[in-house]
């Protein structure tokens, strides 16, 4: 998707303006540019002034123990993630495949801090994108141009030798949570279909992941 | 994992009892090796500001606790991974927090980008509070008081009201440049401000 001013997205991102979707390709961007990332981190703290403005009543006295229990209760799963990430991602992969795994980097700022970005696995696609994993769910991440007129990209989920239609989306950087589970070693794929798509893949694989 | 915790009561401290309280990076760092402890004092340090960053968002008691607990866990999560941050540690925390409030409120749609004639009057604060943030504050609500007052709306609307930049447009009739440049203006001018302060 053409950005012609991806660069003067530094200040809103930095204040949290942006939606979702503008805030993932911002991501995606960031992982491509030294010089944005730097400014992010100048806003940033200068943003970061604005919460010593903020002011409120007091949180209730229990928060503090409420917090410490909880974090006494979760598994120490994190320090394993990020390593996991980074064997997933080696220097080579495409930079659509990287991009994807905005947890890396400030992306940490973002989704996966938000969510807590325990037990997610990304797989890259062959094609591009990649396939961002969490229980179950799966989120396919790609930056693919516009179908053709008249087309839609669709997502496939596939079990042993049958395609299931997982969800229909269009051009550009986009996140599409798939509308199906994904379980070990199925497949998932992505082709072009008529407008509306289809109930079995006719089109050619354009990208795909085993899982 | 307390095998490898390191607590803040470390043996240098009983050798040199007028050790200064360690540094924000030094806590955080404890708190990526699972010292709960560390966990504690980082909350000592930044809870109340957190949530009083969270309440302004979200307007509401229970959500704002929810937001900080949240944040709060997601730093504890991925505190290991902190350096890889180029930010002071308390600016990463409050970036968590605000995020987090941000997506509640607009996942709540409550309230959002309610005039700020109707925000709450800033207060004294409580009692006890630091000295040191206390000043802070007043020093950023001065800077803020001093933006031109087309910045100061972009940038109060977008951090405290949760709205995003296309909401902005469409709230002040203007259009999505103009709000982007006020966001970069106000952020740019609230930087020297603080710094003359």
């Amino acid at each position: 998707m053409a950005q012609p001013d991806i660069h003067d997205q530094a200040a809103a991102y930095a204040l949290d303006a942006l939606g979702p979707e503008d805030r993932w390709t911002y991501e995606r961007h960031l992982d491509n540019c030294d010089r944005c990332r730097e400014e992010v981190a100048n806003l940033r703290d200068i943003a970061g002034e604005l919460a010593h403005a903020a002011e409120g009543p007091e949180p209730s006295p229990d928060l503090r123990s409420r917090i410490l229990d909880a974090a006494r209760a979760e598994p120490r799963t994190a320090t394993v993630v990020p390593m996991r990430r980074r064997w997933l991602f080696p220097a080579t992969a495409a930079a659509a495949v990287a991009a994807a795994c905005a947890a890396i980097g400030l992306g940490l700022w973002a989704n996966s801090l938000r969510d807590g970005a325990i037990q997610q696995r990304v797989v890259p696609m062959e094609g591009g994108g990649s396939l961002v994993l969490e229980d179950g769910q799966a989120t396919l991440v790609a930056c693919l141009d516009a179908p053709p007129a008249g087309k839609t990209y669709e997502a496939w989920v596939i079990q042993g030798e049958t395609p299931r239609p997982a969800g229909l989306f269009s051009g550009g950087c986009r996140s599409v949570p798939l509308e199906r589970s994904v379980a070990d070693g199925d497949t998932v794929a992505v082709t072009i279909e008529d407008a509306g798509g289809a109930e079995t893949p006719e089109g050619e694989i354009l990208l795909r992941a085993n899982v | 994992m307390s095998d490898i915790a390191i607590h803040l009561s470390s043996p240098l401290g009983r050798e040199e009892p007028a050790v200064q309280a360690p540094s924000d990076e030094a806590i955080l760092e404890a708190v990526g090796r699972g010292d709960h402890d560390a966990l504690g004092e980082l909350y000592d340090r930044y809870g109340r500001l957190a949530y009083g960053l969270a309440f302004r968002i979200l307007r509401d008691r229970t959500l704002a606790e929810d937001a900080v607990q949240e944040a709060f866990l997601a730093v504890w999560r991925s505190a290991d991974a902190y350096k890889r941050e180029r930010a002071k540690p308390s600016t990463w925390i409050l970036t968590v927090v605000h995020r987090r409030a941000v997506d509640l409120v607009r996942k709540e749609q409550r309230r959002r980008g309610e005039p700020l004639e109707t925000a709450p009057e800033p207060t004294a604060g409580p009692a006890d509070e630091d000295a040191a943030l206390r000043d802070r504050r007043a020093a950023v609500q001065a800077a803020l008081t001093a933006l031109p007052g087309d910045q100061r709306q972009a940038l109060e609307l977008a951090y405290y009201g949760g709205l995003t930049q296309s909401e902005l447009a469409e709230r002040l009739g203007v259009p999505l440049g103009t709000v982007k440049s006020r966001m970069f203006a106000g952020l740019g001018r609230l930087r020297e401000l603080l710094a003359d302060a």
